[in-house]
């Protein structure tokens, strides 16, 4: 029996097509029939019928037709399907013959050429013997034939040759010769069809016809159910079975109706699952039962290349997943049933020989074909037979073909997204491959998915992979494999009992003292001895002895947690670093170094702990005692180290902490957790114990619970802290403008002298940057500050400052705007310092920042009013005004005014000599200051226009205690006044009071300022209070630049504040210039005295 | 009865996990395992169609040819999965439903242990004499 024997029949599986013979065809001579037979058969494409042709000779020997039996009684099958049988309809025996015969109807010959047609027909008849096999004839002609119905020579020579040749006239056809030859021969595919349309039960299926052949397919089906089935025709009936079945589900699948081929499917392995049959041939039943499972799959997958949809829970991968289920079956069947004495050979006569070299019937045994009893007839050769079977077996390769199957499951899982099954199949192909002793590949799979099982925490069956995977690097004699998947397996996320783990420890000693471990349980024989030599050639190998493992992506059986104390460090203080380990092996274990590396390699050397016994026996006693683990204890290693000055301000980071197991003297392994701890359980592990709400047990000294070690991977080199105080003095707010003294008092409370100090003042950096336009800060505040000086003065040398001692120093700001803004003193200097008996030099600094607010110191009002007081909207020419100046304190501390004066403009003119009146003054919170100047203007061009007045200048100063400030001159414009000529110029000379009854002289001035002579009306209003002597209406002309004077005499009658007599002055030539307005330039009222009484001098002189 | 019952955690991690004696319990674990395959695929396609699913039994998870596997999730995702042998023609849809409703309370009670950490493995007597209730007895 072939390893093919569970193989389907490839006629079997093929889609079954008619099988056309073609005869009187000479394809290699005669070119117009090779492109007849080209026609036929090479451009078939999938709109033609299914059809196979073959070129026949006339006489070919067709299969024997058996006499068939008129009826089935007394009739004892020797069994149900013959093996040639799907071969014969398929290949041989063809369901129509065509005979191929150059004639036209027109042929000179046409007798002769007639009756040698028919002599064709009969040969082909009788080589077919009574098969019911249809006979057609094909005319080749020369010419393209007329309609039919028109050529009445070619209709009755037609019918003639059908009588001659025993063919009914649709059995005859003409094929002209010309260009449309392909589409003849299409037609004529269809014709040949319907010619054998009624052939055949199975034969539905030939003829196309699904729907009608999986009907009896089914038939079929239920019946080879109902045979009775026993032992000897249990193969026979299977396999029967399993080829209906085959056939069902591709027509299903054919059909698109993928759920009744699963539920066929469905049906016939529940029938069969029970049907073993023999029990030492109990390996042949799984087999079959894999066969059905993969063959079920390859149906299903082609249906779905044909556009079938599968889905997650429904597709192929679980019809090869479980056919590689039963191929494994197989192998451990196999395992039992053919494990022979080894005397035991093949038997002869090999029972499986037969004399026609192939089996008669589907499913039987080559000893007993056609056998239907149900006690085999020979028992001898029954157990040669098995035995046959059994050693043949033996020799097949199992694993392979497991592998086979399950990396088609593979295949299919991937593609409809089952990753957990994906990595299951492919464990059980890394053990299937650990079986067949391909250790590599075996790793290589059981490698791949491995890690997925760890990020999954599923421990359990990550232990199962380990164990195999431990096998193979054993095998193999693979270190670096061996090391860490005994690590693994030793540790925590292994569910190994103890005595398994303390096994695999002993043996991982072993290796790291460079000897050969112990074989691993269960493993062959053959490949153990191998893998001893293998082993002890490690040993004497030279190099290649380091690994190095990275602990993120295991569990191995030590942790570890390194953090610094601190987030961060003085510089003057040891940073210190503590490293936990524990080991949760079965047995003690030791290493030989530990170290740290830090982000600044310059330290590891202080974080670093070794073996001082180097060379020694691994397992001996050492005298470092703390090197050694001791199971589910915390070990807790601390290293310290002075950081460097540069370091100030920088990051300290662990990158990774090593741990040395083994010698370097013989074999180590470092373990490296990247980060300084954590592998690839850590974070979860974290998680659970900081969400725990378990009391933590209390530990006894020197003790530490693993869970509660936090991670502090990272630490701050810091300056040394500052043994100096930095005081402000000041008054605050500001002014404005002045020179704003700050004191800045450093103490040294250091021990030693603080050298070399610098004081960095000013504007704190990156504030608005207008405020740095508006600040400045100088040492010198004796004279105000310009845009020339900095905001922020950098780096001022203030020398040394020995323990105790005190440095003032003063400070000017010179703020030219108003508001808040933040400045800042820092004060640096070096000190140095003694940090675990070694001398550094600190650098520290201190700083101190303050907010300042600035506010104006006053607010300066200022008017023009008429020498009457009255607000003036502008001034006239000539005529004398005021400027007065209102000074308004604002400031919350008094300030000095120290002086102030008037610039003016050239368009203005002081009438006497200016002099400040505010001098000397000191204003508290929102007091008055005011004074006013006397001036007038000079003429101006075009009788009116807008002058300048010049600027206020007011120097002032902070009136303070605390320091003594510098006067500051502020400059205040002034505003603009629109000036305008006036062409008569009216003021009045009077006394300052007058008395009842007394007389009062006024004398009016007129003046006529422009260049013309004017006429000038006046008159004078009687008024109650006064009589008056003088002109009461006069006109009178007044040449250019002239004055001209009046007097009267007035006689008050009334005391009191009086209106004096109006004055109206009437301007002929200008008579836009009012009354009004000329009249504002004379008094309106005077005060008259009431009349004492006769030598009263007391009111006189008052 | 079940032949194997699974709690996994939100991680997909076992937090629980007991199978009859009588066959490899490593069988049980790798189908448990792969069952969760088909529950992430559920969860997923249920997010996006029914936003407020209430149903908690996502019904027959995989058919292999000797076991069935159930699963049902909880709205905290903890899963639980059950396992039965396909020759157990008897067992309904409801009483699987059942099963898990009793699993679900046993759970909660679990979960309401205040010295219980969640996310650890399931270490309680009262919930292993409800999965022994379920499960097939030994013979």
């Amino acid at each position: 029996m072939s390893p093919a024997q569970w193989d389907l029949p490839p006629e079997l599986c093929c889609r079954p097509v008619a099988f056309v013979a073609l005869t009187g065809l000479d394809v290699v001579y005669n070119a117009i029939h090779r492109a007849i037979w080209d026609a036929f058969c090479a451009n078939r494409r999938a709109d033609r019928v299914p059809i196979s042709f073959k070129v026949l000779p006339g006489d070919n020997e067709y299969p024997k037709c058996r006499t068939k039996r008129t009826s089935y009684e007394w009739y004892i099958p020797k069994g149900i399907l013959k093996t040639g049988w799907m071969n014969k309809h398929l290949n041989l025996v063809p369901a129509l013959v065509v005979l191929f015969y150059e004639l036209d109807w027109d042929d000179p010959q046409w007798k002769e050429k007639q009756s040698e047609c028919a002599t064709k027909v009969e040969i082909v008849r009788t080589s077919l013997q009574g098969r019911n096999t249809k006979v057609a004839v094909v005319l080749i002609q020369k010419k393209t034939p007329l309609p039919p119905g028109e050529d009445l020579v070619a209709s009755e020579r037609a019918s003639a040759l059908c009588g001659a040749c025993d063919l009914s006239g649709k059995s005859l056809f003409v094929l002209p010769h010309t260009d449309h030859l392909v589409g003849y021969i299409i037609r004529s595919d269809f014709l040949f069809l319907n010619k054998h349309q009624f052939k055949m039960g199975f034969f539905s299926e030939l003829k196309q016809d699904t729907q009608n052949a999986l009907k009896y397919y089914r038939t079929a089906y239920s019946l080879v159910h109902e045979l009775r089935a026993h032992e000897t025709n249990m193969l026979e009936i299977k396999t029967m079975a399993g080829f209906i079945n085959y056939k069902i589900c591709r027509l299903c699948f054919q059909h698109n109706t993928p759920l009744d081929a699963i539920a066929q499917f469905r049906k016939h392995i529940d029938l069969c699952k029970k049907k073993i049959g023999s029990a030492e041939l109990a390996f042949e039943h799984t087999a079959w039962m894999s066969k059905q499972f993969q063959s079920f799959g390859d149906l299903f997958d082609e249906a779905i290349k044909l556009g079938l949809t599968a889905i997650q829970t429904q597709n192929p991968g679980f019809y090869y997943q479980q056919a590689a289920y039963y191929a494994q079956e197989r192998k451990q069947q196999v395992g039992q049933l053919c494990s022979h004495e080894p005397g035991v050979g093949y038997p002869a006569p090999d029972p499986l020989e037969t004399t026609s070299g192939a089996l008669d019937f589907y499913g039987q045994r080559p000893w007993r074909q056609g056998h239907q009893s149900i006690d085999p007839p020979d028992s001898e050769k029954e157990k040669q037979g098995i035995l046959a079977l059994q050693v043949k077996e033996r020799d097949i390769p199992h694993s392979e073909l497991i592998i086979a199957l399950l990396s088609n499951a593979v295949a299919q899982f991937k593609k409809y997204k089952c990753p957990r099954m994906k990595s299951h199949l492919m464990v059980q192909m890394g053990e299937e491959y650990y079986h067949a002793k391909d250790y590599t590949k075996a790793l290589k799979l059981l490698d791949y998915v491995m890690c997925d099982y760890r990020t999954e925490r599923w421990w359990s069956l990550l232990t199962s992979i380990l164990c195999t995977a431990l096998k193979c690097s054993y095998l193999m004699g693979q270190v670096k494999d061996y090391i860490t998947y005994s690590m693994e397996l030793v540790g925590r996320a292994s569910i190994l009992p103890e005595e398994q783990k303390s096994r695999i420890e002993k043996n991982l000693i072993k290796v790291l003292m460079n000897e050969v471990p112990e074989p691993e349980p269960d493993c062959d024989p053959l490949s153990v001895k191998t893998a001893q030599s293998l082993w002890s050639d490690r040993i004497s190998l030279a190099g290649s002895n380091e690994f190095t493992i990275e602990v993120q992506d295991y569990v191995p059986f030590v942790q570890c947690k390194a953090k610094f104390l601190s987030p961060s460090f003085h510089i003057d203080e040891p940073v210190q670093l503590h490293v936990y380990v524990r080991a949760d092996c079965p047995h003690p274990v030791r290493f030989s170094k530990l170290c740290v590396s830090l982000s600044n390699q310059e330290y590891n050397q202080y974080c670093l702990l070794e073996d001082a016994s180097k060379g020694k026996d691994i397992l001996e006693p050492s005298t470092q005692e703390n090197m050694c683990l001791v199971p589910g204890k915390t070990r807790k290693y601390c290293f310290k180290f002075v950081a460097k000055t540069e370091d100030v301000g920088k990051k300290i980071e662990i990158t990774s902490v090593g741990l040395m197991l083994g010698r370097e003297t013989a074999r180590y392994v470092y373990l490296n957790w990247r980060g300084g701890w954590g592998d690839a359980a850590s974070s979860h592990e974290t998680l659970q114990a900081c969400r725990s709400f378990k009391k933590r047990t209390r530990f006894p000294e020197q003790q530490v619970d693993w869970d509660t070690v936090t991670i502090q991977s990272s630490t701050m080199i810091i300056s040394r802290v500052p043994k100096i105080s930095v005081q402000l003095t000041h008054e605050p707010p500001a002014l404005t403008n002045e020179m704003y003294c700050m004191i800045v008092t450093i103490q040294s409370g250091e021990d030693t002298v603080a050298k070399d100090i610098k004081l960095t003042a000013g504007l704190k950096p990156g504030q608005d940057a207008n405020l740095t336009q508006s600040t400045q800060i100088t040492l010198n505040g004796t004279e105000v500050c310009d845009d020339s000086h900095p905001a922020l003065l950098p780096d001022i040398p203030l020398g040394d400052l020995h323990p105790g001692q005190k440095i003032v120093k003063p400070l000017y700001i010179h703020c030219v705007s108003t508001g808040s803004r933040i400045l800042l003193f820092h004060v640096a200097y070096s000190v140095s310092a003694t940090v675990e008996g070694k001398d550094i030099t600190c650098k520290c600094h201190k700083d101190e920042t303050v907010t300042l607010e600035t506010v104006v110191p006053y607010e300066v009002a200022m008017k023009f009013v008429s020498s009457k007081f009255e607000h003036l909207e502008r001034v006239y020419v000539d005529i004398p005004f005021l400027l007065m100046m209102d000074i308004l304190s604002a400031s919350p501390w008094p300030i000095e005014l120290v002086n102030s004066e008037v610039q003016l403009a050239s368009s203005m003119n002081a009438i006497d000599q200016p002099q400040s009146q505010v001098e000397g003054v000191t204003l508290q919170t929102s007091e008055c200051a005011s004074e006013c100047f006397l001036l007038k203007c000079p003429p101006v061009q075009n009788g009116t226009s807008t002058v300048a007045s010049g600027h206020y200048i007011i120097s002032w100063k902070r009136k303070s205690t605390f320091a003594e400030t510098s006067v500051v001159r502020t400059i205040v414009t002034l505003p603009h006044v629109m000036v305008e000529n006036i062409p008569l110029y009216v003021h009045a000379e009077l006394p300052s009071f007058g008395r009842v009854r007394e007389s009062l002289p006024v004398r009016y001035h007129l003046e006529n300022r422009t260049g013309l002579v004017q006429d000038v009306e006046i008159t004078v209003e009687p008024s109650d209070a006064f009589m008056f002597s003088g002109l009461k209406q006069v006109r009178m002309r007044i040449l250019p630049g002239a004055e001209q004077e009046m007097l009267y005499n007035f006689y008050p009658l009334m005391a009191g504040y009086q209106v004096l007599p109006q004055l109206n002055i009437n301007l002929l030539r200008f008579p836009n210039i009012s009354n009004q307005l000329l009249r504002r330039f004379l008094p309106s009222r005077i005060f008259v005295k009431p009349q004492g009484r006769n030598g009263d001098t007391s009111i006189e002189a008052a | 009865m079940a032949v194997c019952i699974a709690v996994i955690a939100k991680e997909n991690y076992p937090l629980y996990i007991r199978s009859v004696p009588t066959q490899g319990e490593l069988k049980f674990h790798y189908t448990v395992h792969t069952s969760l395959d088909v529950v992430e695929e559920k969860i997923s396609g249920v997010g996006k169609a029914l936003a407020d699913q209430r149903e908690l039994y996502l019904g027959l998870l995989y058919p292999t040819e000797d076991y069935k596997v159930y699963g049902y999730m909880t709205n905290s995702k903890v899963k639980f999965v059950i396992v039965v042998d396909s020759s157990n023609t008897s067992l309904r849809d409801n009483e699987i439903r059942s099963m898990f409703r009793k699993l679900h309370n046993s759970f909660t009670d679990v979960m309401c242990n205040p010295f219980y950490n969640p996310g650890d493995p399931i270490q309680s007597k009262a919930f292993d004499s409800i999965v022994s209730t379920m499960m097939v007895q030994a013979f």
